[in-house]
């Protein structure tokens, strides 16, 4: 097997996260790694930078890992996050500017041609550009 | 740097202590402009740096700041962890090769410059960085003393007051539009009860 995209999604709510997981499974595949994650570290809504750093870690691939977020905190303790990896890890990862359901799927469905972290961010992006 | 233990572990725990007390506040708050997480989310994230008390007191000042600005941005479970999480940390490493007092709006800077950076803004966007600025500006502007201490009070609570008009542009708020106008900004009061608690600890230590 060819390595692919690495997907991680982070929303401030388990349930969401893990829906939107099995969404990709069920439509692109499980040719593509996915983590997800949610809740703030007392389990409430929230998002949480260890789950973040431990999601990204899970679907680690050479290639990289896209990251779709949902709202605003969701973003920040990603990027956060990002920034707490090992130095070799960090400039492989991106959070993508989408939404998140169809962000995932765009970005998982482009991730099992094979394609290029940057490609996978573009396709995933391109659904906040109109 | 001249920051003697007693002295940071006294700030530290004034700090977490009033941010812990001003929960219920500061979640009334953001329920009216937010998600209504802010307080809670910054109970747990000092609750935290309470039970690191012991280590941060006895680590160097700039040791300090990074270890409660590491725990933040671990605990805080919202946005506003990486914020003021960026601030310590940044604050942290600009320490390293200052000196405490002297150097103090230098070392300020770094923090709000990162908080800048991290969320993308600047001021006159209803957020923590409408208090952290002009507080900044004030540092820079007088002299270390008693006057100092009664200047940063003021301007904080005058600046924490000005975003009450504001509208949102950034973070949850924005999604508000002008409903975000006529409530303070939760994060520009949480700035504010984190300053007063500093100035309350060094006023009743000259």
């Amino acid at each position: 097997m060819t390595d692919t995209v690495g997907i991680v999604i982070v929303s401030h709510s388990r349930d969401i996260a893990k829906g939107t997981a099995d969404m990709v499974l069920q439509m692109v595949g499980s040719e593509v790694k996915v983590a997800f994650c949610g809740g703030n570290p007392d389990g409430g809504l929230g998002t949480n930078v260890p789950l973040i750093i431990e999601a990204i870690n899970q679907v680690w691939s050479p290639k990289g890992v896209a990251i779709l977020v949902d709202l605003g905190g969701a973003e920040t303790n990603s990027e956060m996050a990002v920034e707490m990896l090992q130095p070799e890890r960090r400039d492989r990862v991106v959070v993508c500017n989408a939404p998140i359901v169809e962000g995932a799927v765009m970005a998982a469905t482009e991730a099992a041609g094979g394609s290029s972290l940057e490609q996978v961010r573009t396709v995933a992006e391109e659904l906040s550009a109109a | 740097m001249s920051l003697e233990p007693e002295m940071l572990k006294s700030l530290v725990k004034a700090a977490a202590e009033q941010v812990i007390a001003s929960a219920a506040e500061l979640t009334a708050l953001d329920q009216a402009v937010g998600d209504g997480d802010h307080g809670a989310n910054m109970k747990r994230g000092f609750e935290a740096v309470l039970g690191k008390l012991e280590t941060i007191a006895a680590q160097r000042p700039d040791e300090a700041l990074k270890t409660i600005g590491k725990t933040l941005v671990m605990t805080v479970g919202g946005a506003s962890g990486p914020l003021y999480g960026s601030f310590f940390l940044a604050a942290g490493d600009a320490l390293c090769n200052k000196q405490l007092p002297a150097d103090l709006a230098e070392v300020f800077g770094s923090g709000v410059n990162a908080v800048s950076s991290r969320g993308r803004s600047k001021t006159g966007e209803k957020t923590m960085l409408d208090v952290l600025f002009p507080v900044w500006e004030t540092l820079q502007s007088e002299a270390i003393g008693p006057d100092l201490i009664a200047r940063v009070r003021t301007t904080a609570q005058e600046a924490a007051a000005r975003t009450a008009p504001m509208q949102a542009t950034k973070g949850r708020a924005s999604y508000l539009g002008a409903r975000s106008i006529g409530h303070v900004d939760p994060g520009a009061r949480s700035s504010c009860v984190l300053l007063h608690a500093v100035c309350d600890t060094l006023e009743a230590r000259t």
